[in-house]
Protein backbone atom coordinates (compact mmCIF):
# COMPACT_ATOMS: atom_id res chain seq x y z
CA UNK A 1 0.00 0.00 0.00
CA UNK A 2 1.42 3.35 -1.03
CA UNK A 3 2.01 6.04 1.56
CA UNK A 4 -0.12 9.17 1.46
CA UNK A 5 1.71 12.28 0.24
CA UNK A 6 1.21 15.28 2.48
CA UNK A 7 -0.13 18.11 0.32
CA UNK A 8 -1.13 21.68 1.15
CA UNK A 9 -4.33 23.21 -0.15
CA UNK A 10 -2.20 25.33 -2.45
CA UNK A 11 1.26 24.31 -3.60
CA UNK A 12 3.87 26.16 -5.66
CA UNK A 13 4.61 23.74 -8.46
CA UNK A 14 5.97 23.97 -11.96
CA UNK A 15 4.22 22.09 -14.75
CA UNK A 16 6.57 19.13 -14.60
CA UNK A 17 6.14 18.58 -10.89
CA UNK A 18 2.39 19.05 -11.21
CA UNK A 19 2.25 16.34 -13.90
CA UNK A 20 4.41 13.95 -11.87
CA UNK A 21 2.11 14.36 -8.86
CA UNK A 22 -0.90 13.56 -11.02
CA UNK A 23 0.79 10.38 -12.28
CA UNK A 24 1.56 9.39 -8.68
CA UNK A 25 -2.00 9.96 -7.54
CA UNK A 26 -3.31 7.80 -10.39
CA UNK A 27 -1.15 5.00 -8.90
CA UNK A 28 0.37 3.95 -12.20
CA UNK A 29 1.63 0.38 -12.35
CA UNK A 30 4.45 0.93 -14.82
CA UNK A 31 6.45 3.89 -16.10
CA UNK A 32 8.98 2.98 -18.80
CA UNK A 33 10.97 6.10 -19.53
CA UNK A 34 14.01 7.59 -21.19
CA UNK A 35 14.10 11.10 -19.75
CA UNK A 36 14.64 14.10 -22.04
CA UNK A 37 14.70 17.88 -21.53
CA UNK A 38 12.42 19.60 -20.65
CA UNK A 39 10.17 16.72 -19.46
CA UNK A 40 12.83 14.95 -17.37
CA UNK A 41 11.45 15.95 -13.93
CA UNK A 42 8.12 14.20 -14.62
CA UNK A 43 9.59 10.70 -14.74
CA UNK A 44 12.35 11.64 -12.31
CA UNK A 45 9.59 12.55 -9.85
CA UNK A 46 7.77 9.28 -10.46
CA UNK A 47 11.02 7.37 -9.83
CA UNK A 48 11.41 9.15 -6.51
CA UNK A 49 7.82 8.33 -5.50
CA UNK A 50 8.45 4.64 -6.26
CA UNK A 51 11.73 4.66 -4.31
CA UNK A 52 10.14 6.40 -1.33
CA UNK A 53 7.02 4.27 -1.19
CA UNK A 54 4.51 6.84 -2.43
CA UNK A 55 3.38 4.65 -5.30
CA UNK A 56 3.08 0.89 -5.83
CA UNK A 57 4.62 0.66 -9.25
CA UNK A 58 7.58 -0.19 -11.41
CA UNK A 59 9.98 2.26 -12.99
CA UNK A 60 11.54 0.61 -16.04
CA UNK A 61 14.73 2.17 -17.33
CA UNK A 62 15.17 1.63 -21.06
CA UNK A 63 17.72 2.47 -23.75
CA UNK A 64 15.70 4.89 -25.89
CA UNK A 65 12.33 6.56 -26.25
CA UNK A 66 11.38 3.93 -28.82
CA UNK A 67 12.01 1.33 -26.11
CA UNK A 68 10.22 3.49 -23.53
CA UNK A 69 6.96 3.51 -25.48
CA UNK A 70 7.48 -0.15 -26.42
CA UNK A 71 7.79 -0.98 -22.72
CA UNK A 72 4.61 0.99 -22.08
CA UNK A 73 2.80 -0.92 -24.83
CA UNK A 74 3.90 -4.24 -23.36
CA UNK A 75 2.93 -3.29 -19.83
CA UNK A 76 -0.42 -1.90 -20.95
CA UNK A 77 -1.18 -5.03 -23.03
CA UNK A 78 -0.26 -7.10 -19.98
CA UNK A 79 -3.00 -5.25 -18.10
CA UNK A 80 -1.44 -2.34 -16.20
CA UNK A 81 -2.10 1.38 -15.89
CA UNK A 82 0.84 2.90 -17.70
CA UNK A 83 2.28 6.34 -18.38
CA UNK A 84 5.49 8.03 -19.44
CA UNK A 85 6.80 11.45 -20.50
CA UNK A 86 8.82 12.78 -23.39
CA UNK A 87 9.66 15.78 -25.57
CA UNK A 88 10.92 16.68 -29.02
CA UNK A 89 13.52 14.24 -30.39
CA UNK A 90 12.36 11.63 -27.92
CA UNK A 91 8.81 12.09 -29.12
CA UNK A 92 10.01 11.70 -32.71
CA UNK A 93 11.78 8.46 -31.82
CA UNK A 94 8.60 7.22 -30.14
CA UNK A 95 6.50 8.01 -33.19
CA UNK A 96 6.46 4.49 -34.60
CA UNK A 97 5.27 3.00 -31.33
CA UNK A 98 2.64 5.72 -30.78
CA UNK A 99 0.72 4.25 -33.71
CA UNK A 100 1.07 0.76 -32.21
CA UNK A 101 -0.35 1.94 -28.87
CA UNK A 102 -3.42 3.56 -30.43
CA UNK A 103 -4.04 0.72 -32.89
CA UNK A 104 -3.82 -1.78 -30.05
CA UNK A 105 -6.29 0.42 -28.12
CA UNK A 106 -4.08 0.71 -25.04
CA UNK A 107 -5.02 3.67 -22.81
CA UNK A 108 -1.47 4.83 -22.03
CA UNK A 109 -1.03 8.41 -20.85
CA UNK A 110 1.91 10.30 -22.33
CA UNK A 111 2.77 13.64 -20.78
CA UNK A 112 4.47 15.63 -23.51
CA UNK A 113 6.43 18.74 -22.66
CA UNK A 114 6.41 20.46 -26.03
CA UNK A 115 9.77 21.30 -27.50
CA UNK A 116 11.14 22.19 -30.93
CA UNK A 117 12.46 19.53 -33.31
CA UNK A 118 16.01 19.65 -34.69
CA UNK A 119 17.72 20.68 -36.86
CA UNK A 120 19.01 23.09 -35.57
CA UNK A 121 18.93 21.38 -32.19
CA UNK A 122 16.88 23.38 -29.71
CA UNK A 123 15.59 22.59 -26.22
CA UNK A 124 12.97 25.39 -26.02
CA UNK A 125 9.26 25.09 -26.34
CA UNK A 126 7.32 25.07 -29.57
CA UNK A 127 4.62 22.77 -30.89
CA UNK A 128 6.59 20.74 -33.46
CA UNK A 129 6.38 17.53 -31.41
CA UNK A 130 2.71 18.01 -30.59
CA UNK A 131 1.94 18.47 -34.29
CA UNK A 132 4.03 15.41 -35.17
CA UNK A 133 1.63 13.34 -33.07
CA UNK A 134 -1.57 14.61 -34.60
CA UNK A 135 -2.22 11.66 -36.95
CA UNK A 136 -1.06 9.01 -34.46
CA UNK A 137 -4.56 8.13 -33.26
CA UNK A 138 -4.04 9.47 -29.73
CA UNK A 139 -6.31 11.87 -27.91
CA UNK A 140 -4.32 15.09 -27.41
CA UNK A 141 -5.15 17.47 -24.56
CA UNK A 142 -3.31 20.74 -24.05
CA UNK A 143 -2.49 22.35 -20.69
CA UNK A 144 -1.87 26.08 -20.73
CA UNK A 145 -0.43 26.38 -17.19
CA UNK A 146 0.82 24.31 -14.23
CA UNK A 147 -2.63 23.82 -12.68
CA UNK A 148 -3.88 22.35 -15.95
CA UNK A 149 -0.71 20.24 -16.24
CA UNK A 150 -1.89 18.67 -12.96
CA UNK A 151 -5.61 18.47 -13.72
CA UNK A 152 -5.53 17.13 -17.26
CA UNK A 153 -3.52 13.92 -16.65
CA UNK A 154 -6.11 12.94 -14.03
CA UNK A 155 -8.81 13.49 -16.64
CA UNK A 156 -6.69 11.74 -19.27
CA UNK A 157 -6.69 8.39 -17.46
CA UNK A 158 -10.43 8.58 -16.97
CA UNK A 159 -11.03 9.43 -20.62
CA UNK A 160 -8.62 6.93 -22.17
CA UNK A 161 -9.64 4.05 -19.89
CA UNK A 162 -13.36 4.54 -20.50
CA UNK A 163 -14.46 1.24 -22.01
CA UNK A 164 -16.13 3.05 -24.92
CA UNK A 165 -12.88 4.88 -25.68
CA UNK A 166 -9.87 2.66 -24.84
CA UNK A 167 -7.39 4.98 -26.52
CA UNK A 168 -4.07 6.46 -25.40
CA UNK A 169 -4.02 10.11 -24.37
CA UNK A 170 -1.30 12.75 -24.59
CA UNK A 171 -1.33 15.68 -22.20
CA UNK A 172 0.76 18.51 -23.61
CA UNK A 173 2.32 21.48 -21.85
CA UNK A 174 4.81 23.99 -23.20
CA UNK A 175 8.50 23.43 -22.57
CA UNK A 176 9.92 25.80 -19.94
CA UNK A 177 7.14 28.41 -20.09
CA UNK A 178 4.84 25.89 -18.39
CA UNK A 179 7.09 23.00 -17.42
CA UNK A 180 9.60 25.11 -15.47
CA UNK A 181 7.50 28.05 -14.32
CA UNK A 182 6.40 27.70 -10.69
CA UNK A 183 2.80 28.73 -10.14
CA UNK A 184 0.10 28.22 -7.55
CA UNK A 185 -1.47 24.80 -7.99
CA UNK A 186 -4.44 23.48 -6.02
CA UNK A 187 -3.96 19.71 -5.79
CA UNK A 188 -6.52 17.15 -4.68
CA UNK A 189 -5.93 14.88 -1.72
CA UNK A 190 -4.47 11.54 -2.77
CA UNK A 191 -7.65 9.63 -2.04
CA UNK A 192 -9.88 12.16 -3.79
CA UNK A 193 -7.69 12.16 -6.89
CA UNK A 194 -7.48 8.37 -7.03
CA UNK A 195 -11.21 7.96 -6.54
CA UNK A 196 -11.81 10.40 -9.39
CA UNK A 197 -9.53 8.41 -11.72
CA UNK A 198 -10.91 5.08 -10.45
CA UNK A 199 -9.49 1.56 -10.43
CA UNK A 200 -7.96 0.40 -13.67
CA UNK A 201 -10.18 -2.04 -15.56
CA UNK A 202 -8.01 -4.18 -17.82
CA UNK A 203 -9.33 -5.33 -21.21
CA UNK A 204 -8.00 -8.40 -23.07
CA UNK A 205 -4.99 -8.39 -20.74
CA UNK A 206 -2.19 -10.81 -21.54
CA UNK A 207 -1.77 -11.75 -17.88
CA UNK A 208 -5.22 -13.36 -17.90
CA UNK A 209 -4.01 -16.93 -18.36
CA UNK A 210 -7.54 -18.30 -18.54
CA UNK A 211 -7.96 -16.57 -21.89
CA UNK A 212 -4.78 -16.41 -23.98
CA UNK A 213 -4.83 -13.65 -26.61
CA UNK A 214 -2.57 -12.35 -29.34
CA UNK A 215 -1.76 -8.61 -29.25
CA UNK A 216 -0.15 -6.74 -32.12
CA UNK A 217 -1.34 -8.98 -34.95
CA UNK A 218 -0.53 -8.30 -38.58
CA UNK A 219 -3.38 -7.57 -40.99
CA UNK A 220 -3.14 -6.95 -44.71
CA UNK A 221 -5.52 -5.43 -47.23
CA UNK A 222 -8.39 -7.72 -46.21
CA UNK A 223 -8.58 -6.57 -42.56
CA UNK A 224 -6.40 -3.50 -41.89
CA UNK A 225 -8.88 -0.93 -43.24
CA UNK A 226 -11.77 -2.12 -41.03
CA UNK A 227 -9.58 -1.96 -37.92
CA UNK A 228 -8.35 1.56 -38.71
CA UNK A 229 -11.93 2.72 -39.40
CA UNK A 230 -13.10 1.30 -36.07
CA UNK A 231 -10.18 3.02 -34.32
CA UNK A 232 -10.99 6.36 -35.97
CA UNK A 233 -14.63 6.06 -34.92
CA UNK A 234 -13.55 5.43 -31.32
CA UNK A 235 -11.45 8.61 -31.47
CA UNK A 236 -14.29 10.66 -32.96
CA UNK A 237 -16.75 9.19 -30.46
CA UNK A 238 -14.48 10.08 -27.53
CA UNK A 239 -15.77 13.68 -27.69
CA UNK A 240 -18.83 13.22 -25.44
CA UNK A 241 -16.73 11.14 -23.03
CA UNK A 242 -14.19 13.96 -22.78
CA UNK A 243 -17.04 16.41 -22.15
CA UNK A 244 -18.49 14.12 -19.46
CA UNK A 245 -15.13 13.66 -17.68
CA UNK A 246 -14.56 17.42 -17.74
CA UNK A 247 -18.04 17.89 -16.24
CA UNK A 248 -17.27 15.41 -13.45
CA UNK A 249 -13.96 17.16 -12.80
CA UNK A 250 -15.75 20.50 -12.52
CA UNK A 251 -18.16 19.00 -10.02
CA UNK A 252 -15.23 17.79 -7.92
CA UNK A 253 -12.95 20.82 -8.15
CA UNK A 254 -14.91 23.76 -9.52
CA UNK A 255 -12.37 23.99 -12.34
CA UNK A 256 -14.06 23.94 -15.73
CA UNK A 257 -12.51 22.61 -18.92
CA UNK A 258 -13.96 22.48 -22.40
CA UNK A 259 -12.70 20.91 -25.61
CA UNK A 260 -12.52 24.44 -26.96
CA UNK A 261 -11.93 27.31 -24.57
CA UNK A 262 -13.32 30.67 -25.60
CA UNK A 263 -12.65 34.07 -24.08
CA UNK A 264 -14.73 37.19 -24.82
CA UNK A 265 -16.11 35.67 -28.02
CA UNK A 266 -19.75 36.65 -27.41
CA UNK A 267 -19.43 39.97 -29.28
CA UNK A 268 -15.95 39.59 -30.80
CA UNK A 269 -15.16 41.17 -34.16
CA UNK A 270 -11.62 39.82 -34.33
CA UNK A 271 -10.03 36.78 -32.73
CA UNK A 272 -6.83 34.83 -32.33
CA UNK A 273 -6.88 31.05 -32.27
CA UNK A 274 -3.92 29.49 -30.56
CA UNK A 275 -2.66 26.74 -28.25
CA UNK A 276 -0.54 26.34 -25.14
CA UNK A 277 1.01 28.89 -22.83
CA UNK A 278 0.46 31.69 -25.37
CA UNK A 279 -3.27 31.53 -24.69
CA UNK A 280 -3.02 33.40 -21.39
CA UNK A 281 -0.86 36.14 -22.97
CA UNK A 282 -3.34 36.47 -25.83
CA UNK A 283 -6.30 36.74 -23.44
CA UNK A 284 -4.53 39.55 -21.58
CA UNK A 285 -3.77 41.27 -24.89
CA UNK A 286 -7.41 40.99 -25.99
CA UNK A 287 -8.60 42.53 -22.71
CA UNK A 288 -6.17 45.42 -23.09
CA UNK A 289 -7.24 46.01 -26.70
CA UNK A 290 -10.86 46.21 -25.64
CA UNK A 291 -10.02 48.72 -22.90
CA UNK A 292 -7.45 50.81 -24.76
CA UNK A 293 -8.79 50.88 -28.31
CA UNK A 294 -12.31 49.56 -28.12
CA UNK A 295 -11.47 46.71 -30.49
CA UNK A 296 -13.73 43.78 -29.72
CA UNK A 297 -11.14 41.03 -29.53
CA UNK A 298 -11.65 37.45 -28.43
CA UNK A 299 -9.60 34.30 -28.08
CA UNK A 300 -10.32 30.70 -29.11
CA UNK A 301 -8.08 27.97 -27.70
CA UNK A 302 -8.59 24.29 -28.57
CA UNK A 303 -8.04 22.41 -25.32
CA UNK A 304 -8.41 19.17 -27.24
CA UNK A 305 -6.20 19.05 -30.35
CA UNK A 306 -7.23 15.48 -31.28
CA UNK A 307 -9.95 14.56 -31.88
CA UNK A 308 -10.02 18.01 -33.47
CA UNK A 309 -13.14 19.78 -32.15
CA UNK A 310 -14.58 20.86 -35.50
CA UNK A 311 -18.00 21.04 -33.85
CA UNK A 312 -17.01 23.42 -31.07
CA UNK A 313 -14.59 25.47 -33.19
CA UNK A 314 -17.42 25.98 -35.68
CA UNK A 315 -19.70 27.05 -32.83
CA UNK A 316 -17.03 29.40 -31.49
CA UNK A 317 -16.62 30.97 -34.94
CA UNK A 318 -20.35 31.22 -35.60
CA UNK A 319 -20.61 34.63 -33.98
CA UNK A 320 -22.48 37.14 -36.21
CA UNK A 321 -20.11 39.95 -35.28
CA UNK A 322 -16.94 38.00 -36.04
CA UNK A 323 -15.12 39.29 -39.13
CA UNK A 324 -11.47 38.23 -39.02
CA UNK A 325 -9.42 35.65 -37.16
CA UNK A 326 -5.78 34.63 -37.23
CA UNK A 327 -4.67 31.08 -36.54
CA UNK A 328 -1.36 30.99 -34.71
CA UNK A 329 0.81 27.97 -35.42
CA UNK A 330 3.86 27.39 -33.20
CA UNK A 331 5.40 24.82 -35.52
CA UNK A 332 7.36 25.11 -38.77
CA UNK A 333 4.70 24.39 -41.39
CA UNK A 334 6.96 22.41 -43.76
CA UNK A 335 5.58 23.62 -47.08
CA UNK A 336 1.97 24.21 -46.14
CA UNK A 337 -0.22 26.52 -44.14
CA UNK A 338 -0.05 25.88 -40.40
CA UNK A 339 -2.07 22.90 -39.21
CA UNK A 340 -4.31 24.98 -36.98
CA UNK A 341 -5.09 27.25 -39.95
CA UNK A 342 -6.09 24.25 -42.03
CA UNK A 343 -8.27 22.69 -39.35
CA UNK A 344 -9.95 25.94 -38.35
CA UNK A 345 -10.57 26.89 -41.98
CA UNK A 346 -12.31 23.57 -42.51
CA UNK A 347 -14.50 24.20 -39.47
CA UNK A 348 -15.18 27.83 -40.46
CA UNK A 349 -16.27 26.85 -43.97
CA UNK A 350 -19.45 25.38 -42.51
CA UNK A 351 -20.39 28.53 -40.58
CA UNK A 352 -22.72 31.22 -41.86
CA UNK A 353 -20.42 34.05 -40.78
CA UNK A 354 -17.34 32.70 -42.61
CA UNK A 355 -14.79 35.08 -41.09
CA UNK A 356 -11.59 36.00 -42.91
CA UNK A 357 -8.90 33.58 -41.75
CA UNK A 358 -5.18 34.20 -41.89
CA UNK A 359 -2.21 32.30 -40.54
CA UNK A 360 0.74 33.31 -38.38
CA UNK A 361 3.74 31.14 -37.70
CA UNK A 362 5.25 32.21 -34.36
CA UNK A 363 7.36 31.25 -31.37
CA UNK A 364 9.56 28.66 -33.09
CA UNK A 365 12.33 27.28 -30.91
CA UNK A 366 11.04 29.22 -27.91
CA UNK A 367 11.01 32.68 -29.59
CA UNK A 368 9.14 34.99 -27.25
CA UNK A 369 5.56 35.91 -28.04
CA UNK A 370 4.80 39.17 -26.25
CA UNK A 371 1.50 40.83 -25.43
CA UNK A 372 2.28 43.80 -27.70
CA UNK A 373 2.77 41.43 -30.63
CA UNK A 374 -0.56 39.72 -29.89
CA UNK A 375 -2.20 43.17 -29.90
CA UNK A 376 -0.51 44.12 -33.19
CA UNK A 377 -1.79 40.94 -34.84
CA UNK A 378 -5.32 41.52 -33.56
CA UNK A 379 -5.21 45.12 -34.83
CA UNK A 380 -4.18 43.74 -38.19
CA UNK A 381 -7.25 41.50 -38.08
CA UNK A 382 -9.32 44.63 -37.43
CA UNK A 383 -7.81 46.16 -40.61
CA UNK A 384 -8.80 43.02 -42.54
CA UNK A 385 -12.29 43.27 -41.09
CA UNK A 386 -12.64 46.95 -42.04
CA UNK A 387 -11.33 46.31 -45.58
CA UNK A 388 -13.53 43.26 -46.02
CA UNK A 389 -10.61 41.19 -47.23
CA UNK A 390 -7.22 39.97 -45.99
CA UNK A 391 -4.91 42.94 -46.60
CA UNK A 392 -1.67 41.01 -46.07
CA UNK A 393 -0.26 37.68 -47.14
CA UNK A 394 -2.44 34.90 -45.79
CA UNK A 395 0.54 33.25 -44.08
CA UNK A 396 2.92 35.51 -42.17
CA UNK A 397 5.65 35.14 -39.57
CA UNK A 398 5.55 36.77 -36.16
CA UNK A 399 8.71 37.82 -34.35
CA UNK A 400 11.01 36.89 -37.24
CA UNK A 401 14.14 38.95 -38.03
CA UNK A 402 14.99 39.93 -41.62
CA UNK A 403 12.86 40.99 -44.61
CA UNK A 404 9.12 40.43 -44.23
CA UNK A 405 8.20 36.86 -45.11
CA UNK A 406 4.76 35.82 -46.27
CA UNK A 407 2.90 33.53 -48.66
CA UNK A 408 -0.37 33.56 -50.62
CA UNK A 409 -2.89 36.32 -51.04
CA UNK A 410 -6.65 36.34 -51.36
CA UNK A 411 -7.58 36.33 -55.05
CA UNK A 412 -9.65 39.42 -55.81
CA UNK A 413 -10.95 40.50 -59.21
CA UNK B 1 -4.19 -30.74 -47.26
CA UNK B 2 -3.25 -34.19 -46.11
CA UNK B 3 -1.39 -34.47 -42.85
CA UNK B 4 1.33 -36.97 -42.15
CA UNK B 5 0.92 -38.19 -38.60
CA UNK B 6 -1.89 -39.26 -36.34
CA UNK B 7 -4.74 -37.01 -35.34
CA UNK B 8 -7.57 -37.57 -32.91
CA UNK B 9 -10.94 -35.95 -32.31
CA UNK B 10 -11.88 -32.82 -34.23
CA UNK B 11 -8.46 -31.61 -35.23
CA UNK B 12 -8.72 -28.04 -36.61
CA UNK B 13 -5.24 -27.98 -38.15
CA UNK B 14 -5.29 -26.25 -41.50
CA UNK B 15 -9.07 -26.42 -41.88
CA UNK B 16 -9.09 -23.19 -43.91
CA UNK B 17 -6.91 -21.33 -46.37
CA UNK B 18 -5.13 -18.31 -44.86
CA UNK B 19 -7.45 -15.40 -45.72
CA UNK B 20 -10.35 -17.81 -46.16
CA UNK B 21 -11.93 -16.71 -42.89
CA UNK B 22 -15.29 -14.97 -42.86
CA UNK B 23 -14.92 -11.23 -43.48
CA UNK B 24 -16.85 -8.91 -41.18
CA UNK B 25 -17.34 -5.14 -41.27
CA UNK B 26 -15.56 -2.50 -39.20
CA UNK B 27 -18.30 -2.64 -36.58
CA UNK B 28 -17.68 -6.32 -35.87
CA UNK B 29 -13.88 -6.56 -35.85
CA UNK B 30 -12.23 -7.18 -32.49
CA UNK B 31 -11.15 -3.97 -30.75
CA UNK B 32 -7.40 -3.48 -30.83
CA UNK B 33 -6.90 -6.40 -33.26
CA UNK B 34 -6.83 -8.69 -30.24
CA UNK B 35 -7.10 -12.32 -31.33
CA UNK B 36 -8.33 -15.13 -29.10
CA UNK B 37 -6.16 -18.23 -29.18
CA UNK B 38 -8.99 -20.61 -28.28
CA UNK B 39 -12.75 -20.83 -28.45
CA UNK B 40 -14.51 -21.60 -25.20
CA UNK B 41 -12.69 -22.61 -22.07
CA UNK B 42 -8.94 -22.94 -22.05
CA UNK B 43 -8.84 -24.97 -18.87
CA UNK B 44 -6.20 -27.69 -19.12
CA UNK B 45 -5.23 -26.63 -22.65
CA UNK B 46 -1.57 -26.84 -21.68
CA UNK B 47 -1.99 -30.57 -21.06
CA UNK B 48 -3.75 -31.29 -24.34
CA UNK B 49 -2.06 -32.17 -27.60
CA UNK B 50 -2.41 -29.58 -30.34
CA UNK B 51 -4.95 -31.65 -32.27
CA UNK B 52 -7.14 -31.89 -29.16
CA UNK B 53 -7.31 -28.16 -28.46
CA UNK B 54 -10.24 -25.99 -29.48
CA UNK B 55 -8.22 -23.44 -31.46
CA UNK B 56 -10.04 -20.25 -32.49
CA UNK B 57 -10.59 -19.38 -36.14
CA UNK B 58 -7.90 -16.69 -36.02
CA UNK B 59 -5.28 -18.98 -34.55
CA UNK B 60 -2.68 -19.80 -37.21
CA UNK B 61 -3.09 -23.49 -36.33
CA UNK B 62 -6.42 -23.54 -38.15
CA UNK B 63 -5.06 -21.93 -41.32
CA UNK B 64 -3.11 -23.74 -44.01
CA UNK B 65 -0.26 -22.00 -45.76
CA UNK B 66 0.78 -25.04 -47.77
CA UNK B 67 0.54 -23.02 -50.98
CA UNK B 68 3.52 -20.90 -49.91
CA UNK B 69 5.85 -23.90 -50.34
CA UNK B 70 7.61 -24.89 -53.58
CA UNK B 71 9.88 -27.58 -52.15
CA UNK B 72 9.00 -29.92 -49.31
CA UNK B 73 10.80 -32.18 -46.86
CA UNK B 74 9.97 -35.88 -47.14
CA UNK B 75 10.44 -38.05 -44.05
CA UNK B 76 11.88 -41.58 -44.14
CA UNK B 77 10.81 -43.54 -41.06
CA UNK B 78 13.13 -46.46 -41.90
CA UNK B 79 16.29 -44.44 -41.31
CA UNK B 80 15.20 -41.99 -38.57
CA UNK B 81 16.75 -42.51 -35.10
CA UNK B 82 14.21 -40.20 -33.32
CA UNK B 83 16.93 -37.84 -32.16
CA UNK B 84 14.45 -34.90 -32.26
CA UNK B 85 16.98 -32.55 -33.85
CA UNK B 86 14.49 -31.54 -36.56
CA UNK B 87 11.76 -31.00 -33.97
CA UNK B 88 14.02 -28.69 -31.99
CA UNK B 89 15.18 -26.68 -34.99
CA UNK B 90 12.00 -26.34 -37.06
CA UNK B 91 11.09 -22.62 -36.93
CA UNK B 92 7.39 -23.29 -37.53
CA UNK B 93 6.77 -26.25 -35.17
CA UNK B 94 5.96 -28.31 -38.25
CA UNK B 95 7.65 -31.51 -37.12
CA UNK B 96 5.05 -33.74 -35.52
CA UNK B 97 6.48 -35.78 -32.69
CA UNK B 98 4.80 -37.67 -29.85
CA UNK B 99 6.53 -39.30 -26.91
CA UNK B 100 9.86 -38.54 -28.54
CA UNK B 101 8.90 -40.45 -31.64
CA UNK B 102 8.86 -38.72 -35.03
CA UNK B 103 5.50 -39.02 -36.77
CA UNK B 104 5.99 -36.78 -39.76
CA UNK B 105 5.65 -33.31 -41.23
CA UNK B 106 2.81 -30.83 -40.72
CA UNK B 107 2.40 -29.94 -44.39
CA UNK B 108 -0.18 -27.26 -43.57
CA UNK B 109 2.40 -25.10 -41.84
CA UNK B 110 5.78 -26.21 -43.24
CA UNK B 111 7.24 -23.48 -45.48
CA UNK B 112 9.88 -25.73 -47.02
CA UNK B 113 12.87 -23.95 -45.51
CA UNK B 114 14.96 -27.14 -45.31
CA UNK B 115 16.37 -26.58 -41.83
CA UNK B 116 15.18 -30.05 -40.74
CA UNK B 117 17.15 -31.66 -43.55
CA UNK B 118 20.21 -29.60 -42.69
CA UNK B 119 20.25 -30.69 -39.04
CA UNK B 120 19.39 -34.38 -39.63
CA UNK B 121 22.45 -36.38 -38.48
CA UNK B 122 21.73 -39.80 -40.05
CA UNK B 123 23.53 -41.30 -43.05
CA UNK B 124 21.73 -41.18 -45.39
CA UNK B 125 19.50 -38.37 -44.09
CA UNK B 126 16.03 -39.27 -42.84
CA UNK B 127 14.63 -36.04 -44.30
CA UNK B 128 15.31 -34.79 -47.83
CA UNK B 129 13.89 -31.93 -49.87
CA UNK B 130 11.87 -32.68 -53.02
CA UNK B 131 9.82 -30.65 -55.44
CA UNK B 132 6.31 -29.98 -54.17
CA UNK B 133 5.03 -31.91 -57.19
CA UNK B 134 6.95 -35.10 -56.35
CA UNK B 135 4.87 -37.93 -54.90
CA UNK B 136 6.10 -38.93 -51.42
CA UNK B 137 6.09 -42.69 -52.19
CA UNK B 138 8.12 -42.01 -55.33
CA UNK B 139 10.59 -39.96 -53.28
CA UNK B 140 10.94 -42.74 -50.70
CA UNK B 141 11.45 -45.38 -53.45
CA UNK B 142 14.45 -43.53 -54.79
CA UNK B 143 16.03 -42.73 -51.40
CA UNK B 144 19.85 -42.62 -51.51
CA UNK B 145 21.95 -45.34 -49.82
CA UNK B 146 24.51 -44.90 -47.07
CA UNK B 147 27.64 -43.08 -48.17
CA UNK B 148 30.79 -44.92 -47.24
CA UNK B 149 33.69 -42.93 -45.92
CA UNK B 150 36.69 -42.96 -48.20
CA UNK B 151 39.81 -44.36 -46.62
Amino acid sequence: MAKEFDLNEVEVWDGNYAASQALRQAQIDVVAAYPITPSTPIVEGYGAYVANGYVDGEFVMVESEHAAMSGCVGAAAAGGRVATATSSQGFALMAEVLYQASGMRLPIVLTVVNRALASPLNVRGDHSDMYLGRDSGWIQLDAFNAQEAYDLPLCAFKIGENLDVRLPVMVHQDGFTTSHKAQNVYPLKDETAYNFVGDYVPVDEMLDFTRPVTHGAQTEEDWHYEHKAKQHKALMDSRPVIDEVFAQFKELTGREYKRVETYMMEDAEVALILLGSSVESAVLAAKQLREEEGIKAGIIAPRCFRPFPYDLVRDALDVPTLKAVSCMDKSAPGGAMGALFNEVSAAAYTTSSRPLISNYIYGLGGRDFAIDEAKRIMKEQKAHADAGHITTNIQQFSGLRGPKLGFYETRRS
Amino acid sequence: MSITGSTVGTDKRGVRELGGEEKVGWDEVQQGVVLNSFDGTTEGAAFLKAEERNYADFNSYTATVASWRIIKPVYNRDICIDCQNCWVWCPDTSIISRDKQMLGIDYDHCKGCGVCVEVCPTNPKSLLMFSEATDNDEALAGWPVKEKKEK
